[in-house]
């Protein structure tokens, strides 16, 4: 580790390292503008303008942050494709996991106490008096547990 | 490409599957369970936006040792770390604060499963910015003497994922009401 120690230019990347101070004091100026457009953004209470004020510009920081500051373009690019593969993995994982997660009943299956948890924390509002309260109040096993729906009539 | 730098690369692309696994389950049930938006009203959006500006401006000066360490200058480097590690330290103390709020309001980590993502995502993130802070104090002191130069770039790199965590980590918990 300690072979290029005294050696100022293997201390980095040396093309990207053309770039002055001011240029990344702009990415650090570009990236807080982002930052106010985000918080401001949601306030407007629209949606898609949430959305994308908010999802939208946090990709785009994380991009300029690994583009400029992480200096992955002038990186090997198997870093790349390694960093890629994790994604992928999760997104894996969530389109995996998503269909039992996100929905709480199907065509032959209820998922009685999630749908009840729902219900109770809706009706609980913004739980004012009630901040220790656990909307999940049905015990930790029946609140992920399902159970069969009733059979569909025949038709 | 240098080990240490290549090590610091799989680190991240590990530390992508665990911030992954976490932050893709959270979006999940957050997705399933609507009621949750009663609980996630009760978070700072100015204390997280606070948070943000500070990891940002950290990152600024983490790039900034960076390059003062490619051009072989070990004690710009090391101030720029100690700079870093400042910012650190205010995020800490900005969360410590808002933690100790919520805790006392009756929002703790067995409140309900939103709070229990709340405080284990973002625990999980302030333990990775104390190992940050750890691994740059080490850093720093080296390049104050201008031993191991090569290391502020990769103490940089681990430094700049942890933002980009929180980068997602803000929207997610204290813009999405």
């Amino acid at each position: 580790m300690s072979d290029n120690a005294h050696a100022p230019a293997a201390a980095g990347h040396a093309p990207h390292d053309a770039h002055p101070d001011s240029f990344y004091i702009k990415i650090w100026g570009v990236l807080l503008a982002l930052l106010v457009v985000s918080v401001i953004g949601p306030e407007l209470g629209i949606r898609i303008v949430t959305l994308i004020t908010a999802f939208g510009i946090a990709i785009v920081k994380a991009y300029l942050v690994v583009k400029n500051f992480m200096h992955i373009g002038v990186e090997k690019k198997y870093v790349g494709y390694l960093l890629i593969t994790m994604l992928a993995l999760m997104v894996l994982m969530v389109g995996g996991v998503g269909p039992d997660v996100l929905r709480h009943d199907g065509t032959r299956w209820s998922n009685v106490a999630a749908k009840k948890v729902v219900e109770d924390g809706m009706k609980a509002g913004s739980g004012h008096g009630e901040h220790g309260g656990d909307p999940h109040a049905a015990p930790h096993g029946e609140a992920h547990g399902e159970k069969p729906a009733e059979p569909a009539p025949a038709h | 490409m240098p080990t240490g730098r290549l090590a610091v690369w799989w680190l991240i692309a590990s530390e992508i599957v665990i911030f992954g696994g976490v932050l893709g389950s959270y979006l999940m049930h957050r997705l399933g369970h609507p009621e949750w938006a009663n609980q996630s009203v009760h978070t700072s959006t100015w204390k997280g936006a606070l948070n943000t500006f500070i990891l940002l401006t950290s990152s600024l000066s983490a790039v900034l040792a960076h390059n003062a360490a490619s051009r072989g200058d070990g004690k710009r480097a090391a101030k720029l770390m100690w700079a870093t590690i400042g910012g650190g330290a205010a995020f800490l103390v900005v969360k410590s604060f808002e933690w100790a709020g919520e805790i006392s309001a009756g929002y703790t980590i067995t409140s309900n499963t939103f709070w229990s993502f709340y405080y284990t995502a973002a625990g999980l993130h302030g333990l990775h910015v104390i190992a940050g802070m750890i691994v740059m104090m080490f850093v720093a002191t080296d390049a104050a003497k201008g031993k191991e130069l090569q290391r502020v770039e990769n103490a940089g790199l681990y430094w700049h994922f942890v933002d980009l965590v929180w980068i997602f980590l803000f929207p997610l918990l204290y813009i999405a009401k």
